[in-house]
């Protein structure tokens, strides 16, 4: 394990330009959530039409791998139902080995198939420290999705 | 060059060639102090003060001694002065609940600075809250130093307590405690010194330090967790509520009541530390045998060499003081574009522990406009190529993250 897996091209790529970084004017849910051990900040404005996620804003601070993460994140969450990103969070989860799965059927030939550019975190699982830096984002999701709706 | 280097083989975790540049939280331990600790409990160990039996006395006498060498190491001239507590934190608590709660009320005012540690700050704003008393914070200047025109300043009749850093665990700055100690005095106020990176890193005369009190931790000066230091002059202590009630600390006790032991053993209630005060003891022994002053000028030449090379490092900027005056061996930093997380997981994969994060100081931290940064500290087992490392793995991390390319 390099420091090269850890920080592959496509993290730094989402590190230094977040995707769907901001604000909305009139989200539906919003979370955020702080890891108090290291100060990281993540915020996270979703907007539904119908039962599908049809807007996503993400703002906070951290490091490559939490801001990062939560970047990737909103780009796979957009247009998939509730029940769909819960699904969806279970499988990060697993690759990143926090309920005790590991092997979630990546395919080392066809990198991406199975998660897209998430799957470039699961080098993060070899660093214990930083997997609750990948998993913020995740957290906040979540909260966001059971929390009460704004509108 | 102070040339320490014999001294990295009396350290067994360095055995593994780990540049340890984290001491600034917690030091390592010299086989000196390991087998104090376990002599001392393999052969004369008891609860101190209580047995009439020879084991009793002779662990008595080690703890006794253990006090007995901290006042001679720290200049105190009354061994009665020196506490026991469980380490800094502890003993900044006692003060502000043991002192605070009793002398402070709605309309007086508590002054601390922008700089402290969480431990010197957090406390005074609980006994604040309890007692109507305000805080006040002496800031800092753009070249990282407390800002003496505005404690002047903030100095006021209303002012009862002065609770500042010796040396700030983020800035590596030592503020003039004589002379602040001296203006508070000036006005009656009392002044309430966090030395945990102080005592470690600097002789301390506590006689001619000018403070009331003064806090430290064993662990940040070659000796064990789970002790540290209070001292205080007496008459400040004798001003001070014990901050918990139990064994020991007391002179007699009724159902309803009672009255305290002299001091210090009045604010030393429940056994204390016993086999971590002999390896404190053995701690001091070892820094005695190299000389604070060779210490204090071995870190700093360490620091002044870092400095030096950091400063050629691409998109790298030094959280604090790049002068040596009044400074010791701690340098926090920042490198543009890369995330201190990020440095603290690069630099391990170096070899080269340092700590990332706010450093228990949130308010310096938002002061310096930063979310973390990452700290390198100096210890006496510190080497040349200690430094070479971190500035090594420093550049690694900006060619991994593209910084200035």
């Amino acid at each position: 394990m390099s420091l090269e897996d850890l920080y592959r091209e496509v993290i730094l790529d989402h590190y230094r330009s977040p995707r769907n970084k901001g604000h909305l004017d009139s989200p539906d849910f919003r979370a955020e959530g702080v890891n108090p051990l290291c100060g990281d900040e993540i915020t996270i404005d979703l907007a539904f039409d119908g039962d599908q996620v049809s807007q996503v804003a993400i703002s906070g601070q951290g490091c490559s791998i939490s801001q990062s993460s939560a970047s990737m994140m909103s780009e796979a969450i957009k247009g998939k139902t509730k029940g769909e990103i819960e699904d969806l969070t279970k499988r990060f989860r697993d690759m990143m080995s926090l309920d005790g799965e590991a092997d979630i059927g990546l395919d080392p030939d066809r990198p991406g198939a199975v998660l897209g550019d998430l799957e470039s975190l699961q080098g993060v699982r070899k660093y214990p420290v930083r997997i609750k830096c990948a998993s913020l984002g995740w957290n906040v999701l979540l909260e966001a999705l059971d929390g009460e709706p704004l509108t | 060059m102070t040339d320490l280097s014999h001294l990295k083989a009396d350290f067994p975790v360095l055995s593994n060639g780990v540049h340890f540049l984290d001491s600034g939280a917690s030091s390592q331990k010299p086989i000196s102090v390991l087998e104090a600790m376990d002599d001392f409990a393999r052969t004369s160990y008891a609860n101190v003060h209580r047995g009439a039996y020879k084991l009793s006395v002779a662990a008595t006498d080690a703890y006794e001694a253990a006090r007995e060498r901290v006042a001679s190491f720290i200049g105190a001239s009354d061994s009665g002065e020196v506490i026991f507590t469980r380490g800094a934190t502890t003993a900044l608590n006692m003060v502000a609940f043991g002192w605070g709660l009793e002398h402070l009320g709605p309309g007086d005012r508590i002054l601390t600075t922008e700089i402290e540690h969480h431990a010197n700050l957090v406390p005074w704003q609980m006994v604040a809250k309890r007692t109507g008393a305000t805080l006040d914070h002496v800031p800092m200047t753009d070249d990282f130093r407390l800002d003496l025109g505005a404690y002047d300043e903030k100095l006021g009749p209303d002012v009862r307590v002065v609770a500042v850093t010796g040396m700030s665990n983020v800035l590596g700055v030592m503020p003039p405690i004589r002379s602040i100690s001296d203006r508070a005095h000036e006005i009656g106020a009392r002044v309430v010194v966090d030395a945990a990176q102080l005592v470690p890193h600097s002789p301390v005369a506590v006689a001619t330090l000018g403070a009331d009190f003064v806090a430290f931790s064993s662990h940040k000066m070659l000796g064990p967790t789970g002790i540290g230091v209070l001292w205080g002059r007496m008459e400040a202590l004798e001003e001070m509520e014990p901050f918990e009630g139990g064994g020991e600390m007391i002179s007699d006790v009724t159902l309803q009541d009672a009255t305290w032991a002299a001091i210090p053993h009045r604010f030393e209630a429940g056994t204390p530390p016993i086999i971590e005060a002999v390896g404190l003891h053995a701690a001091i022994d070892y820094l005695d045998s190299i000389g604070m002053e060779k210490v204090l000028e071995h870190d700093r030449e360490l620091t002044g060499i870092a400095l030096d090379r950091l400063g050629d490092v691409p998109g790298l900027n030094i959280q604090g003081p790049t002068t040596l005056e009044d400074r010791g061996g701690v340098i926090s930093m920042t490198l543009d574009g890369v995330h201190a997380h990020d440095l603290a997981t690069i630099l391990d994969e170096e070899g080269v522990a340092v700590r990332s994060g706010h450093h228990c100081a949130k308010p310096l931290m938002r002061r310096l406009g930063v979310a973390a940064t990452a700290r390198a500290s100096f210890y006496v087992y510190n080497t040349e190529e200690d430094v070479d490392a971190l500035v090594g793995g420093l550049r690694r991390a900006g060619d991994l993250f593209g910084v200035g390319g």
